[in-house]
């Protein structure tokens, strides 16, 4: 086996593998960061921080419609994001915020839909679509595939009249 | 049989055509409001004009319209109009709710294009907003006598929404009161 030699090209190569690893990973959480610090909120735990980003990233801004609250520069998501944080910082559950939002809003502040009977086609209709696919694909497949012959057993009778059939042939 | 079947794309594709064709008219910024018929949420603000403190037993104790307005905001502008004429002939009265502006400003909108609230309160930090699942001015409730959201309109009120939807909604709100 040929030992790896360092070369300046093998070098230069690995360099820049690296900085665009860790340049990615600094540039996001700096982007990250920037996000966060519009709002300036103070929190008592990394817990508490945790559940704030979790839910302004699920919660749909009302107004913008395709953001969520974290995404959003709107008036009513800035105040939707103080409101999640007061509601954090006073103790209250996911489960609470979630039903407050709920109460106001609807169901259109979730954006990750929740499963009910409204949604079901929602949830399973892609995959509903896939099996139907799947079934129709299998069917014609089936059918184009050549008919295999069943195995022809013939009786005595049968067999003599192939002979002679055959000998006719043979003798012409 | 087996002739019609081969036409089963061609349905689908009809039934997905006529579908998605419905769905180009549906308008996505009118959320259904889950606050109707639930009673106004509470609240403790300064009016606008002389910044006395309301809270919601002050509210009219028979049927009016609730209007979420802003002085930033152009299509209240547009139905300002619509407004004062409805209170220059006593349909019933306004409310409304001065959401998420300046108080100069707003004073100052109300003196230039006139006011048509029997009173403003003033939301500043949108909370009152929050507990009536507003997301932008203008919006417009029709609350009943008991303090009941019986409608509310998204957007704008123009000529036609006035005469097709609100003044239908105040219509029916007045005829159970007088029940």
């Amino acid at each position: 086996m040929r030992p790896l030699v360092l070369t300046s090209r093998t070098l230069q190569m690995v360099m820049l593998a690296l900085w665009l690893t860790l340049g990615a990973g600094v540039t996001g959480s700096l982007s990250h960061r920037a996000e966060a610090a519009i709002d300036a909120f103070e929190f008592e735990s990394d817990e508490q921080e945790r559940r704030f980003r979790q839910m302004s990233n699920d919660f749909r801004c009302p107004m913008c419609q395709n953001t969520n609250l974290t995404g959003s520069g709107g008036g009513v998501a800035e105040d939707l994001r103080r409101e999640i944080y007061l509601m954090i910082m006073d103790g209250k559950t996911d489960y609470e915020i979630e039903q407050f939002m709920l109460e106001r809003y609807g169901d259109f502040i979730f954006y990750r839909p929740r499963l009910m009977t409204e949604t079901l086609l929602l949830w399973f209709g892609p995959l509903a679509f896939l099996l139907l696919g799947g079934w129709i694909i299998a069917g014609i497949i089936r059918r184009a595939r050549p008919q295999v012959q069943e195995k022809v057993v013939l009786n005595e009778e049968e067999q003599e009249r192939l002979r002679t059939l055959l000998d006719g042939v043979k003798r012409e | 049989m087996s002739r019609l079947k081969l036409f089963i794309p061609v349905f689908v594709f009809l039934a997905l055509a006529v579908l998605l064709w419905r769905g180009l008219y549906l308008d996505p910024r009118t959320l259904p409001s889950v606050l109707i018929d639930k009673p106004l949420p509470d609240f403790e603000l300064r009016t606008v004009e002389n910044a006395s403190l309301i809270t919601k037993a002050d509210l009219p104790d028979e049927p009016f319209l609730l209007n979420v307005w802003g002085s930033y905001c152009l299509p209240c502008l547009q139905e300002n109009p619509i407004l004062m004429a409805a209170k220059e002939a006593g349909v019933l009265p306004i409310v409304g709710v001065n959401y998420k502006d300046k108080l100069n400003l707003a004073r100052l909108w109300m003196d230039d294009n006139g006011s048509p609230f029997d009173f403003s309160v003033v939301d500043e930090d949108g909370r009152l907003g929050i507990n009536l699942g507003v997301y932008g001015a203008p919006e417009t409730f029709v609350v009943d006598g008991n303090g009941v959201i019986r409608y509310k309109h998204i957007g704008v009120i123009d000529y036609k929404a006035w005469e097709q939807e609100i003044l239908p909604a105040i219509a029916a709100v007045k005829a159970e009161a007088t029940l």
